[in-house]
């Protein structure tokens, strides 16, 4: 169930009034006894949407699971700047091994809680979305196939970040990275086939996918919450803005994430067993130019003359997936 | 108890005897039987608790086991040739992070061109990886390694790679003696780990470490390596006080006393040199063997004082440094006190191809006769090469090495002899 609608208590803003809420329906981040599992002092960019992500994910499984949790990471932005050698960010215990293998040392480690009789302890992977889509795709596939008890994590910021933005299979099309410059003809990423991992883990019939922003913390936390409800291998896909990649404002990270769903570019929706189960509505339509306005990977659609037609083929992914999911108020997903 | 068993069954059962807790199998010619035999196991219930896990890649495989150990699981796998190749990355990453893993490796050649057949190539790429690496001569000393190879790594806290002949081993046929579980027991404690994830007492195992401290830790690991020179040989002693035979150990000799001709080899191929040489010193030859069990950590002091005294030394080896020549035998080189002119390289048997006594009989007659080459490539057939070469001067598009020499032999795959 996801965790829409949200009460607004200021009216005009999408400020969600957390000191106004009963206690039990606060955040567990705004709980004085979250638990940091993801500490201050870590070396993450200014407004870095994956450890915002991170932060309010884990914290939520920590209080999920009554703070036994093991969790595995993906190389990436997210394993390095948490722990530079000799520090490290981490509460709670933690691994990294390799870029393409996060989901398959979970699933070692729920092995050896299983044979040790500790049903207790669950475990986490994570990982950004070239750990996750790209090379780490075979064991985070066969950790689905084979149900394994793990809660994989995906911190989507569409594009290799941690190794100076290039293109990954998350990359939208049109987007400008270091492996798509739009230079001549070309318009930045080309128009693929795209590669939807959550419909992929959604197809593999497990027993819970979700899709998440960093702009509803609520939601999010209310999924990995669910996420930890069931037994077998769950994958919640968020999408973490990069000002460094995405070329805003290190202050915009949550309105991006906020405008990416409200244009319909990024469908936010939970399933569970391979079936649909919730969908959060588009609160304010916008069309996909208030999106990709302000970051600088989409700067060359706008510059003169122009390009309309690029813009118009970027409409309609987001119109499809509005229909496909039904993401305005009043209307129900497509059959 | 004396049981009449394949390789694969006997080397199932003694590592079922010590108690690993996961699995990880992906099945790769000639390891199957090993992870079947496993399986089969676990699913009776007689290894409980145990997970097995049947996997999507070997670099999964090594992955899973990654975890499992790093949680404080007894972890083991199997793999052989394009497999571990496969896990490579995952094979060096465990070594990094210091977990006592234990694999058997089927040794099989690595292609292209494709070929399911015995010999180093698989083992010797991976041994910078940080591994430790024992040769099983036989399928009693395979069986036997393994059980040696769970206390040596959980007590370094090194991951330790037994190596097996491929088919020669793992599907022959042999008597081997089988211990109790009371002597297993006896002679491998349960695993503690030195790590471990844990939520009651939060470790960050896996973090970055740059320039200012990665030599220190590289160091630490060269260091573990050579103080498992030291323990290798006290843990073989301490089989032999438990299980009644002389077992593992860093090298083996044979009839060394009074050799001025030394073989060195490694793995199953020793027995036949063993023959050869027993014929050889018939006919008054003064010739010995040294068999190399622990190839990492590299046993130069042992392999030194091994070769004192020898006039010449042949390495004969399963594998081949493209370009360079052996790979053995550079190791060999360096620590054998006599002139580099007097170490001979004998590349044998690679993908499979018979190594019969006749053919070592020549080689070392003709090293003892000063008339081997530096390097020999044992029974090649030259006119087969010579063939090849000929028509890649004659036409640029010569077509695939393979086939053309499969069309040349005129036959396909009925003689490996």
């Amino acid at each position: 169930m996801s965790h829409q609608p949200i009460r607004f208590y200021q009216t005009g803003t999408f400020t969600v009034g957390n000191r106004l809420l009963p206690a039990e329906e606060r955040s567990v981040q705004a709980k004085a006894r979250r638990t940091n599992s993801l500490n201050s002092g870590h070396r993450a960019c200014q407004g870095c949407g994956e450890a915002l992500g991170a932060r309010y994910a884990i914290d939520a499984a920590m209080d999920a699971t009554d703070c036994q949790l093991i969790a595995a990471n993906a190389t990436g932005c997210l394993e390095v700047f948490s722990t530079p050698y000799p520090e490290t960010s981490w509460q709670i215990p933690w691994i990294h091994s390799l870029f393409g293998n996060a989901a398959a040392v979970a699933t070692g480690i729920a092995a050896a809680m299983r044979v040790k009789g500790r049903s207790d302890v669950r475990v986490v992977a994570q990982g950004g979305d070239g750990g996750t889509t790209d090379i780490g795709f075979g064991c985070l596939s066969g950790m689905f196939e084979r149900n394994d008890d793990v809660l994989y994590i995906c911190y989507d910021n569409e594009a290799y970040m941690n190794t100076g933005v290039q293109r990954s299979s998350a990359t939208p099309p049109a987007a400008r990275t270091n492996t798509t410059l739009p230079v001549g003809e070309a318009l930045g990423n080309r128009f693929g086939q795209g590669k939807n991992v959550p419909a992929i883990a959604m197809a593999h019939e497990i027993p819970y996918v979700a899709t998440a922003t960093v702009a509803e913390l609520h939601d999010l936390e209310a999924k990995v919450r669910r996420a930890m409800q069931f037994r077998g291998a769950r994958y919640i896909h968020i999408l973490v803005p990069c000002p460094l990649g995405w070329g805003h404002g290190s202050a915009e990270t949550i309105r991006m994430a906020r405008l990416a769903r409200e244009t319909g570019l990024f469908p936010v929706f939970e399933a569970e067993h391979g079936e649909v189960t919730s969908v959060s509505k588009i609160r304010r339509q916008l069309p996909v130019q208030e999106y990709l306005r302000p970051q600088t990977r989409f700067a060359h659609l706008f510059r003169p003359p122009g390009h309309p037609e690029v813009i118009a083929r970027l409409q309609q992914l987001a119109d499809r997936n509005i229909r496909r999911f039904g993401l305005l108020d009043g209307t129900e997903a497509a059959p | 108890m004396l049981k009449q068993i394949e390789g694969s069954a006997a080397v199932a059962e003694a590592v079922s005897l010590c108690r690993p807790q996961v699995i990880c199998a992906y099945p790769i010619s000639p390891q199957t039987h090993i992870v079947e035999g496993l399986g089969k196991l676990v699913s009776a219930g007689q290894l409980a608790p145990c997970e097995f896990i049947n996997v999507e890649s070997e670099f999964a495989a090594m992955s899973v086991a990654i975890g499992a150990s790093a949680a404080g699981a007894r972890a083991y796998t199997a793999t052989a040739s394009q497999g571990l190749l496969f896990m490579a990355e995952a094979v060096f990453n465990a070594a990094g992070l210091g977990l006592p893993i234990v694999m058997t490796v089927a040794n099989r050649s690595i292609g292209a061109p494709i070929n399911i057949w015995n010999d180093h190539t698989d083992a010797l790429s991976q041994r910078d990886c940080g591994w430790i690496q024992l040769f099983a001569e036989d399928n009693q000393e395979a069986l036997d390694l393994h059980i040696q190879a769970f206390r040596l790594a959980e007590e370094l806290s090194l991951p330790v790679m037994v190596c097996m002949d491929g088919f020669i081993l793992t599907h022959a046929y042999e008597r081997v003696d089988m211990p109790t579980q009371e002597q297993v027991d006896a002679y491998l404690p349960p695993y503690e780990p030195r790590q471990v994830l844990d939520p009651a007492a939060p470790v960050s195992i896996g973090a970055m470490v740059g320039p200012e401290a990665f030599m220190e830790v590289r160091f630490l690991a060269h260091a573990k390596q050579r103080q498992a020179l030291e323990l290798i040989p006290a843990w073989a002693s301490e089989f032999k006080r438990i299980f009644g035979r002389a077992s593992g150990g860093l090298t083996h000799g044979y009839h060394l006393d009074d050799a001025e001709t030394v073989v060195v080899a490694l793995g199953s191929v020793l027995g036949t040199i063993k023959d050869t040489v027993d014929e050889m010193r018939e006919r008054g030859a003064k010739i010995g063997v040294l068999g190399i069990t622990c190839f990492r950590p590299w046993p130069g002091a042992a392999v030194r004082e091994a070769l004192d005294g020898a006039k010449r030394v042949i390495v004969l080896e399963k594998s081949l440094a493209v370009g360079l020549g052996g790979i053995v035998s550079n190791n060999v080189s360096a620590a054998y006190h006599g002139a580099p002119d007097d170490v001979y390289t004998v590349i044998a048997g690679l993908g499979g191809r018979a190594i019969t006594r006749a053919s070592l009989a020549r080689a070392f007659e003709a090293a003892i006769a000063g008339q081997l080459e530096p390097v020999t490539f044992l029974d090649l057939d030259h006119s087969l090469v010579d063939r090849v070469m000929a028509r890649e001067r004659e036409h640029r598009r010569s077509g695939p090495i393979a086939e053309g020499i499969l069309r040349d032999l005129g036959v396909v795959a009925s003689r490996i002899g």
